[in-house]
């Protein structure tokens, strides 16, 4: 079973990717922040990484750079959830080594699809 | 797949009045100008989660409002522009706004959009009162025309020259899946080019060498295409031309194909320039066509206030670590019942029980611990309160806010937070003076309100302290006279008088404002702090202020009990109300008028309740001398209860009479005991009531005595 | 019948098919007249147990017992209806009933001298007869049932507080 890192702070959100993720039968675990994330990260080895930017404590860039940085994560996934506002925060998200972005909002099925680009 | 997203709505609205209040309170903090960057982003983050999580479960409507309120928040964030006191009162509204348009969906209604809209209005036109936006709205006009002219007629299928940056690899981008992707739109002829491949010595394994010409054979348009490169567009050489211009490049129709490949390359121009606007807008409208309506349950919880709470994750653990101790000792018990049982047993098994009414007493303690929130949750509605009444009144005003994290139970917290306000609201509105009368008696200009919880023993205990000019013990008193309340030759403290303001009817203001009302409130404040088992006190000094003193039980769900006996009937005394228990001496008994007891006490005359007499049971012994007294105290007056007997203390969990039956003069509840019967609890401001000791018939029964002793 | 079979055929009550107005009665005696209730309202039957008394309540109030957690008040039906000869023995039974109060609904326990049957009796066998029980408490009655050579008194316990 693929597992996925799913980062929010919005619980909602969280809930919202973590349900449709496991229903599509991945292996989900949860973070609610960046620092969470990290935490969480270093001490397991996950196949995607989804995590939105805009989050207390350590957002989705920092988070996704500081993973590309570790040797588990060099060639991992990660996917930023984004809005449309957020243009400037794809290429930051580039830069700090994001695979690619999902736009906010989106439904159960977009998500799925754009994972799909990364895990086959 | 279809998922049901009502399942979210939930969370989602608890997270959002959450948001909003961190975005009030973080708001109240602000100061024009330049704003600190923590605090900025604090309220941005709430907006933006709340757009995000709006528009994904199809509020749009809060999404859109939303939407003006993050972008402006957003240039103030990036130091656009400078925050002025007119954008804070803007904000604080658009929360007010949003926590009401919130409330509805959650109510299953339909928001009120009105106010929405013109908040909505007041900040597009903050966002296009400048040349910012102006340039914004530049930015976001992509010019698509000759892009759909391309798809128009490009549907034989596209050549593409795929070259992946080196380091495409390192971003997690794998060029084969996107092949594959390609491979799902059509079919795929593809030439691998192998000519940037370098020799062993100098190959690095972790970057990518390979680049392919596709030919994707499609009726899809090119949107479809860039999508599967979105990614990756600006690492990488991406030409995508329509396939049929190089096929029929030698065909007769010169003429249509000269123009195609005019466009062609202009399309591939436009690609990386566009692309960002585009896929921007795209996906977020699609989103929004089928997500726009929400979905409505129709018997969807009306108030969902009470369904659901938020635990700290470490009370979930400690939890689970006790029910983890409890099967341990489940475990042990059942081995022991297992096989013949000997004495030897015996000790194991006292053991086990012992072990196992501590696991319940933890694991109760634990479940309670669940329930309990810090009262930061109701204190943190005052800042904005305090601020809006200062304005209001024009005084100055700075709030103290003192214990935050003191924990009380979730239901309690419910019910305390309207007193609360009406004390605070009384505070500012009689409590503290003008400016001008605090700079004329010396005093700081500003006037200070605190508010300050700490735990005592199983209550919790809530000041409202202000600096102002404490109560007018005078006025107070003429006013009761006035209303009847006392008579001019009541003889009363000053203490006693201060607490008149509790009586029902009762108003000192000079002149009704439309805060804290017609006096309507104070009687009101006592009765429901005394609905919780709770109680208020008051504190006043002249010149310096006054110290309101809300006592409260930690939860409403358990209390501590003393069991007490009459004749065959058990009941429950709550122990808060427990001064003392004390054996009868007939001396220190005087009869006033042939019908009430009362005992001198010390200092005090304490009227005496039968028990049995107000339940209408049959005692042991009606004599006064057979009996124990169990001096209670409730709303400041000591009554002492006659029982034949004290069993044991312990905490009892309240059960609800009124569920199944009807509300018992006297009695507030019910609970189960260890052996399973049930017994009643006493409700003790009930039980003076049924003796018929109102407060004016307990003073002229002192009275009596009084006269009684010195005669 | 003993009330571990008549709580056993309140259980399968559900998936029995009842024609059409037909509805089942629990069937019970208070001194020596066989009175019926629908078993619809019937929750279970209990043994007798002792109660805790509420204070200044109506004698036929007999108190509150604890039905698996929740507080159910117990009225002895008996006294409620005036009968004389009220006693507590082994087979003194309490009727757990769904009723409504005051529209809300409320679970309580009457206590009767026994349990008998369970009939099925058609809205038409009703005969309503308003002259039946003291004033006070005819607005129980429900009407009189036949079944067979016996005629049951059928009740009607909302409000019965």
């Amino acid at each position: 079973m693929k597992k996925i890192l799913a980062v929010d702070d919005s619980a909602s959100m969280r809930q919202m990717v973590s349900f449709t993720l496991k229903k599509a039968g991945f292996d989900v675990t949860e973070a609610k922040d960046g620092v969470d994330a990290l935490n969480i990260a270093k001490s397991n080895t996950f196949d995607l990484v989804i995590s939105d930017v805009n989050m207390p404590n350590m957002d989705g860039i920092t988070l996704i750079g500081h993973l590309r940085g570790l040797p588990d994560y060099k060639f991992v996934p990660m996917l930023m959830l984004t809005t449309e506002s957020g243009l400037d925060k794809k290429s930051a998200g580039k830069a700090a080594g994001a695979t690619g972005w999902i736009v906010k909002p989106f439904n159960p099925d977009q998500l799925l699809a754009t994972i799909g680009k990364v895990l086959r | 797949m279809s998922i049901d997203l009502s399942q979210f709505y939930e969370v989602f609205f608890e997270e959002s009045f959450e948001g909003l209040d961190a975005m009030e309170s973080e708001l109240l903090n602000l100061e024009p100008g330049t704003p600190d960057n923590e605090t900025i982003n604090t309220i941005f983050r709430a907006a933006h989660s709340i757009k995000g999580g709006s528009g994904t479960f199809g509020f749009s409507a809060v999404a859109d409002f939303t939407h003006v309120v993050e972008t402006l928040l957003d240039q103030i964030r990036d130091g656009q522009r400078q925050l002025t006191q007119v954008q804070i009162d803007l904000f604080l509204q658009s929360v007010d706004c949003l926590r009401e348009m919130l409330s509805a969906l959650r109510d299953s209604e339909e928001p009120d959009t009105q106010e929405a809209q013109a908040l909505k209005a007041q900040f597009e036109a903050i966002l296009a009162g400048d040349e910012l936006a102006g340039l914004e709205s530049n930015q976001v006009t992509p010019d698509d025309s000759s892009n759909t002219a391309v798809e128009e007629e490009s549907r034989l299928g596209w050549q593409i020259q795929f070259k992946p940056g080196k380091d495409i690899l390192k971003t997690g981008n794998e060029p084969i899946y996107m092949l594959q992707e390609l491979g799902e739109i059509g079919d795929v002829e593809l030439d691998i080019n192998l000519d940037f491949v370098p020799t062993l010595e100098t190959i690095e394994a972790e970057d990518c060498y390979f680049n392919w010409d596709i030919k994707l054979k499609s009726d899809c348009d090119l949107a479809k295409v860039d999508e599967v490169f979105e990614w990756v567009v600006d690492d990488c050489e991406i030409n995508i031309t329509p396939l049929e211009t190089l096929v029929s490049a030698v065909d007769e129709e010169v003429s249509e194909n000269a123009t195609e490949l005019g466009q062609a390359p202009a399309a591939e121009a436009i690609t990386p320039a566009v692309e960002p606007e585009n896929q921007d807008s795209s996906p977020a409208q699609s989103a929004k066509v089928t997500e726009s309506t929400p979905a409505k349950k129709d018997n969807a919880p009306k108030n969902a206030e009470a369904s659901s709470i938020r635990v700290g994750i470490e009370k979930v653990d400690s939890l689970i670590n006790m029910v983890g101790e409890l099967v341990i000792t489940q475990a042990m018990l059942t081995q022991l019942s297992e096989g013949d049982f000997d004495k030897a047993k015996l000790v194991s098994l006292q053991e086990g029980l012992a072990q196992l009414a501590h696991n319940t007493r933890d694991l109760q303690e634990s479940v309670m611990r669940i329930r309990m929130l810090p009262i930061s949750f109701v204190f943190s509605r005052f800042p904005r309160l305090v601020r809006d009444t200062s304005k209001k009144l024009g005084k100055q005003i700075e709030l103290k806010l003192l214990g935050e994290q003191t924990e009380l139970d979730k239901t309690v917290m419910e019910k305390i937070s309207d007193p609360m306000v009406h004390l605070v609201r009384n505070a500012m509105d009689h409590g503290l003076e003008t400016t001008e009368e605090r700079i004329a008696s010396g005093k700081s200009e500003v006037g200070s309100i605190t508010l300050n919880a700490f735990h005592q023993g199983g209550n919790i205990v809530i000041e409202i302290i202000d600096d102002g000019k404490g109560l007018n013990t005078e006025k107070i008193k003429q006013k009761a006279i006035a209303n009847g309340l006392i008579t001019e030759n009541s003889d009363l403290t000053d203490e006693e008088i201060n607490l008149l303001i509790f009586e029902p009817g009762f108003s000192t203001a000079d002149q009704v404002s439309d805060l804290s009302g017609r006096g309507v409130g104070m009687d009101v404040v006592r009765r429901n702090i005394q609905a919780l088992n709770g109680s208020v006190e008051l504190a006043s000094t002249p010149g310096e202020g006054s110290t309101f003193t809300i006592r409260l039980p930690l939860t409403l769900a358990i209390l501590d009990g003393q069991l007490i006996r009459v004749g065959e009937h058990i009941y429950i005394i709550p122990l808060v109300n427990i001064i003392e228990s004390l054996q009868i001496n007939l001396e220190d008994v005087n009869c006033v008028g042939g019908e009430y007891d009362v005992l001198r006490l010390r200092d005090e005359y304490i009227p005496i309740i039968r028990l049995f007499d107000l339940f209408n049971h049959e005692p042991d012994s009606k004599k006064m001398e057979d009996g124990l007294l169990v001096v209670v105290e409730h709303d400041n007056e000591k009554i002492g209860i006659l029982v034949d007997e004290l069993l044991a203390q312990q905490q009892v969990v309240i059960k609800s009479l009124e569920a199944n039956y009807m509300k018992v003069e006297g009695v507030s509840g019910a609970t189960i005991l260890g052996d399973g019967t049930v017994s009643l609890i006493i409700d003790i401001s009930g039980a003076i009531k049924l003796a018929g000791l109102k407060k004016s018939v307990r003073r002229s029964i002192e009275k009596a005595v009084v006269d009684l002793e010195s005669a | 019948m003993n009330i571990e079979q008549l709580n056993a055929q309140l259980g399968e009550l559900e998936t029995e098919l009842q024609p059409e107005n037909m509805s089942q009665y629990l069937t019970f005696f208070m001194d020596n007249e066989e009175y019926g209730i629908d078993i619809l309202k019937v929750q279970e039957i209990r043994g007798w147990e002792s109660t805790t008394a509420i204070p200044n309540s109506a004698e036929y109030i007999k108190g509150v017992i604890n039905l698996r957690g929740t507080i159910v008040p117990v009225i002895d039906l008996r006294l409620k209806f005036s009968i004389e000869n009220v006693q507590y023995t082994a087979v003194t039974v309490v009727i757990v009933l769904k009723l409504t109060q005051e529209g809300k609904e409320k679970i309580m326990g009457v206590v009767v001298d026994a349990v008998s049957d369970v009939h099925s009796i058609s809205d038409s066998q009703i005969k309503v007869s308003p002259g039946l029980g003291d004033n006070n408490n005819s607005k129980f009655i429900k009407g009189l049932g036949v079944v067979g050579d016996k005629t049951l008194i059928l009740l009607e316990l909302n409000d019965v507080l």
